[in-house]
């Protein structure tokens, strides 16, 4: 047998032990062995010798074989794009049975809607020791709204999402979820009326596209199991790979199936934690319709994501958060919270005496130039002020290319706040 | 407590049952095992002299229930072991968490999904050797092998011993952060459960009905204290924040 084999296989207990423990266990194992040869050999003789040694390899084969009996290798995922050669083409959404299941999946959310407000947060705040995951976070989610987490690496969104899927009790502050208080006894009454999809989509892949939600629908007791676990495969547009081992899925396939999971118990509330994280664009961009799918029908949606054109493309509000909550708001008010508004001018030629020319203007509060021929200035109202540069501009005798009100994307917002260490009140 | 769902019970275990299924290493040690269980004994039996004194015979008789009884504790330590700390591994863990299953079921589930093989796989072999044995044997060892203290043993002990080291094995798993070490502590953390039965095997407790009886009900008493803790362990918050996900929240790389 050669050494690899050994290697492969890690026969023996504490056979080539990697940790102290490994060590410790190989001692003791050895010891025990060794003690009871001594004791057996007297009365039973060489065979039971034989026998006692052949229990230890069968031993050290059973517990210290491949380390995990259960795990799959994943496969890699270098690029994230499916591999090729593999039917993973992607196949469009069907809108029809997404609005159909959307639908359904609202018909709970509907009950919610003459009430409180699907997800309410107070003064919410969850610690690990001396760190703060999160601290002192309020907000509101309306029902049918699509709520959009936003935040960098570290900044608690899973942290979030794990305390009000009822998973991590929060060390102070309150919250309601579908309607019911997080910390009194409802923690599985929540979780009946909500679905998480998770950081990673977490598949057995081992088992099949259907034996996985099957294993979901039978941990939501569902008597018409067959029926919803077809409509949620559907719906992602997967019925037919419901025989394939999940293993051997691409990511972005996993992360519908992911999705699919989400489907089967009509959920109030879906919380997706950075569902789009590691997807190639094209996959991305399917989840999103997916995601957008359950928006149009009015599912209520608390999405987590570092990603800010996802949050702006899907969101119908969104909250910024590091550690504290920044800000709370849709994403044309976030804009015109935090930044003056300002022109852009373009000339053909720089102008002679710009700081004469813009400050004599009314309404524009500074001025700067940002290249050549080109000029930011700030102003509370680009309406009224665009028309006197304008005027002023020609009146100076300048070749005007472009006069535009700049938007500001997201981003901007986005980087301001996370640099801003003060935080900015919702 | 209100009353546990047998549907979610049962989802676990056919959960369970099907990933076994599909996987070698766990359906390769159902194999070997019993091919070595079986061999070894039979020899030993088979080469004892028909002049053997009472005494070996008993003695060779009785290593064969210890094997027996090493299977239920062997094979259910390997899977539960695996249990909790396997699906963390594979972040399979929390999306169960976050449907409305109950720890005690979520625990029962598990421990049946690895209580079950082992004490089959024991029944199984022990039916097996009593077979060959009886044809094959010699009177001397028939009639060693075929008292009744022996098979009370054998039937009580097989489900005891494996609940035992399933509540070893799930307890390790669940607060452990590496699956081999959690395999292999397990396994050693259940072997004292054999010392009474080792006792009995090697003529220091005589193998009564009695005996056998009392040594169960002590086995029945450990095995709901047991349960007890272990289903302590299954609090959500601890299963997450184990010494696996504090290391597994740490920023991933950037990949933007
Ligand atoms: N189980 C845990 N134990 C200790 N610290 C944790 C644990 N989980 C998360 N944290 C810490 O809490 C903070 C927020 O983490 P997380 O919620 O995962 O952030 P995000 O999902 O926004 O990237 C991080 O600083 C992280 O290290
Ligand atoms: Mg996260």
């Amino acid at each position: 047998m050669s050494r690899r084999w050994f290697v492969r296989r890690r026969v023996g207990f504490g056979v080539r032990p990697v940790t102290w423990q490994g060590w410790a266990i190989t001692a003791v194992a050895l010891g025990l062995m060794v003690v009871a040869l001594l004791v057996v050999r007297r009365p039973l003789g060489a065979p039971s010798v034989l026998v006692i040694a052949a229990v230890y390899v069968a031993v050290g084969y059973a517990t210290g074989g491949r380390s995990r009996p259960g795990a799959s290798p994943a496969p890699p995922e270098s690029s994230g794009l499916p591999a090729r050669g593999t039917p993973d083409a992607p196949t469009p959404v069907a809108p029809a049975t997404l609005a159909r299941v959307a639908r359904e999946a609202t018909s709970r959310a509907g009950d919610l809607a003459g009430r409180d407000a699907a997800i309410e947060v107070v003064g919410l705040t969850k610690c690990f020791g001396e760190r703060d995951a999160f601290r002192d976070v309020s907000f509101r989610v309306a029902v049918g709204e699509v709520f959009g987490f936003l935040g960098p690496n570290g900044a608690g969104k899973t942290t979030l999402v794990r305390t009000l899927s009822t998973l991590l009790a929060p060390t102070s502050g309150s919250a309601t979820v579908a309607g019911l208080s997080l910390g009194e006894d409802h923690g599985e009454a929540i979780r009946q009326r909500i679905a998480v999809m998770t950081e990673s989509p977490g598949l057995y892949g081992r088992l099949s596209v259907r034996e996985n939600l099957e294993f979901f629908a039978g941990l939501y007791q569902m008597s018409d199991a067959r029926v919803r676990i077809d409509r949620a495969l559907e719906s992602v547009n997967l019925a037919g790979r419901a025989g394939d081992p999940c293993a051997s899925l691409s990511k972005g396939l996993r992360q519908r199936v992911g999705l699919a999971r989400t489907l089967l118990n009509d959920p109030a509330i879906i919380f997706l934690d950075e569902p789009t994280s590691g997807l190639d664009p094209v996959a991305t961009r399917e989840v999103l319709e997916l995601i957008g799918g359950l928006r149009e029908r009015g599912v209520t949606i608390f999405l987590t994501t570092h990603r800010l054109d996802e949050a702006e493309r899907l969101c119908d509000r969104v909250a910024i958060l590091n550690t504290t909550l920044r800000i709370v708001g849709d994403t044309d008010e976030l804009r015109r919270q935090l930044f003056e508004r300002s022109l852009e001018v373009a000339t053909a030629t720089p102008l002679a005496d710009p700081a004469a020319l813009f400050t004599a203007i009314p309404g524009v509060g500074s001025w700067r130039a940002s290249g050549d021929g080109r000029y930011v200035l700030e102003t509370t109202e680009p309406r009224e002020t665009a028309p006197r540069v304008a005027r002023a501009l020609v009146a100076a005798g300048a070749d005007v290319e472009s006069l535009a009100e700049s938007r500001h994307s997201l981003e901007d917002v986005y980087l301001q706040l996370i640099d801003d260490d003060t935080g900015v009140s919702a | 407590m209100t009353s546990l769902s047998g549907a979610r019970i049962r989802a676990v275990l056919v959960k369970e049952f099907r990933q076994y299924r599909r996987n070698k290493f766990i359906l390769y040690t159902m194999v070997v095992l019993p091919v070595l269980f079986l061999v070894a004994p039979i020899t030993t039996i088979l080469n004892l002299p028909s002049t053997a004194p009472e005494v070996r015979v008993r003695a060779a008789v009785g290593s064969i229930f210890l094997l027996m009884l090493l299977i239920p504790v062997i094979v259910p330590v390997a899977i539960s072991a695996y249990s909790v700390i396997g699906e963390r591994d594979q972040g399979t863990l929390e999306p169960v968490l976050t449907t409305p299953i109950r720890r005690e079921e979520l625990v029962l589930g598990k421990a049946l999904a690895s209580i079950i093989p082992g004490v089959a796989l024991s029944y199984l072999l022990f039916a097996v050797i009593m077979t060959v044995l009886r044809v094959v044997g010699h009177p001397n060892v028939v009639h060693a092998l075929w008292q009744g203290s022996w098979l009370v043993a054998e039937v009580l002990f097989a489900p005891l011993l494996a609940a035992w080291s399933t509540w070893i094995g799930t307890a390790i798993s669940a607060r452990s952060s590496d699956v081999r070490v959690a395999q292999q502590l397990g396994t050693l953390a259940s072997l004292p459960a054999l010392a009474v039965t080792s006792l009995m095997t090697f003529q220091v407790l005589s193998p009564t009905v009695p005996v056998a009886l009392i040594v169960a009900g002590v086995l029945v008493v450990i095995d709901v204290a047991a349960l007890r803790v272990v289903s302590r362990l299954f609090d959500r918050e601890r299963l997450i924040t184990g010494a696996r996900a504090t290391r597994a929240a740490a920023p991933p790389p950037h990949d933007s």
